[in-house]
């Protein structure tokens, strides 16, 4: 199971596993990280599971569909990589990425 | 102890944990599952596109990290507020210092003949979609009861995987209580073009078949064949553990913006409640599931002794075909519906407006409007219609403040 390292907008880090074919809202819900609200569960419509994946793994994650890309446009603080967490599922290649959140989903 | 074992009860347990609650958390669950996601029953689940494990809302290991105990199949037949205790239906006898009733809703039954032949189902739980499941598998030909939007959304998931599907709605069209008419043709056509017959004004009267159903009866004398039949005529608020205890109860367990019920040692979240809404200046009792996580949320700050006030713009979505409808806001007593872009097309939004402010919006396959349209209802300023109306102009040009 790869590791994920989850850091909140404070600064608090998580360092968890995440099985393959998991997303990264899934994994974050399981360990009990607030900073990822995840109103519908994971359907790519509510926009907040907002999340900024770390350049180094951006590759792997791979970007954004139409529907997810025009959700993130109308986000405030959005980077370069910013994804909706339920968009991103694990995969091997992902083994120690680095996921940064933002201070509100909202 | 929590009773019902959904959306809101699972939030509930979590968000107590977060809030210090050091006591012991027990989940009682008519349903023999662990917790699971609820929307994607009627939709990609039932289409086959997802698998059971992907709907659990929280992993096992989460649950016990949480401490939260499960009794899974098990149903509460009171609660004695006086000794604080429940009566379980295994005869077992529980206490409790601090109680919450997530017990959400159940579906609404269609009194008509027939209506107990195999064959027939509704669509709530997860062993419905068993039973559709397995009847799905053989079906040629299905009858869904009811054009809402679980009705909806059953047709087009069966009408993927090859059956061929008819509609019956006793309005003269679908999602009338909801919608405005343009969203209604908008899904009269994106059903009709992917084979559904849909059928309004229709009210089916009997269902006939020896043991299995093998057919609809409508009010006209149309007998239309079916394999299978799928009633989906709404829910019915599951409150009567709430009223038999002395709780008040009015459409909903009677809650205030705390997720308080009128007894002090009693929270209620979900479904099942009829509560106030800050922005809207009104009582709802919702069907959905950001209201059940974000009431919860609310109800275990209760709980735990904080003030933590539930003032949600309510929102609601559905999956059909390869279309995405957002719903933000009620459109309840709307004058105006505004539509932004071509309503033949399959991108679209329509706004809903009273005195010039608007209340709610449809987006079709159209998430960035959606995403505006929250912040403009939030807004609650008057806004320009034509600009609405207007494609050129962009709609963050409505927003006034930040």
């Amino acid at each position: 199971m790869p590791v994920i390292n989850y850091i909140e907008a404070d600064g608090t880090e998580y360092s968890v596993n995440v099985a393959e074919g998991v997303s990264l809202m899934q994994g974050a819900l399981d360990n009990m990280i607030e900073g990822i609200v995840a109103e519908c569960g994971g359907c790519c419509v509510c926009c907040t599971c907002h999340c900024m994946i770390d350049p180094a793994w951006s590759q792997a994650a791979g970007s954004a569909a139409a529907d997810e890309a025009e959700m993130l446009e109308m986000v405030d603080n959005t980077e370069e990589t910013s994804r909706l967490a339920c968009q991103v599922k694990v995969t091997a290649a992902m083994e120690g990425m680095v996921v940064r959140l933002p201070e509100s989903q909202y | 102890m929590v009773i019902g074992g959904s959306h809101a009860a699972v939030q509930l347990a979590i968000s107590l944990r977060q809030n210090g609650w050091d006591g012991g958390i027990t989940v009682i669950s008519e349903e023999n599952h662990m917790p699971y996601q609820r929307p994607p029953l009627s939709k990609a689940y039932l289409a086959g596109d997802s698998i059971k494990e992907q709907l659990a809302l929280r992993a096992p290991a989460a649950y016990e990290k949480l401490d939260v105990n499960f009794m899974l199949g098990v149903k509460v037949k009171r609660i004695d507020v006086q000794a604080h205790q429940l009566e379980l239906d295994n005869n077992q006898t529980l206490g409790f210092s601090k109680l919450a009733l997530c017990t959400g809703a159940r579906v609404r039954p269609l009194p008509i003949p027939g209506a107990d032949l195999r064959g027939v189902h509704y669509l709530r739980t997860m062993d419905d979609v068993t039973g559709i499941q397995q009847s799905a598998a053989s079906a040629k030909t299905a009858v869904i009861i009811g054009g809402g939007y679980i009705g909806l959304e059953t047709a087009a998931s069966l009408s993927k995987l090859g059956i061929a599907v008819t509609v019956l709605e006793t309005e003269s069209r679908l999602l009338k209580r909801v919608a405005s008419e343009t969203t209604s043709e908008f899904y009269l056509r994106l059903h009709r073009e992917n084979g559904v017959d849909i059928r309004c004004n229709t009210m089916a009267t009997a269902l006939e078949g020896d043991s299995a159903v093998s057919g609809v009866v409508c009010g006209d004398g149309l007998k239309i064949a079916a394999d299978m039949v799928i009633i989906g005529i709404g829910v019915i608020p599951n409150t009567e553990l709430a009223s038999d205890a002395g709780l008040e109860v009015d459409n909903g367990v009677l809650v205030n913006e705390f997720a308080q019920t009128s007894h002090p040692d009693i929270v209620a979240a979900g479904d099942c409640t009829n509560h106030p809404n800050a922005i809207l200046n009104t009582r709802l009792r919702l069907e959905s599931v950001p209201n059940a996580t974000e009431q919860a949320k609310a109800a275990a700050a209760s709980i735990c002794g904080l003030d933590k006030q539930y003032a949600e713009l309510p929102w609601f979505w559905s999956d059909q075909y390869d279309v995405k409808l957002q719903i933000a806001g009620m459109n309840q007593g709307y004058t105006d519906a505004i539509i932004r872009g071509d309503k033949a097309s399959r991108s679209f939004t329509v706004f809903y407006l009273k005195d010039n402010t608007i209340l709610a919006a449809d987006c079709i396959n159209r998430p960035k409007d959606f995403m505006l349209a929250k912040k403009l209802i939030l807004q609650a300023q008057p806004a320009d219609m034509a600009v609405l109306a207007d494609e050129t102009t962009e709609l963050k040009t409505l927003i006034t403040e930040q």
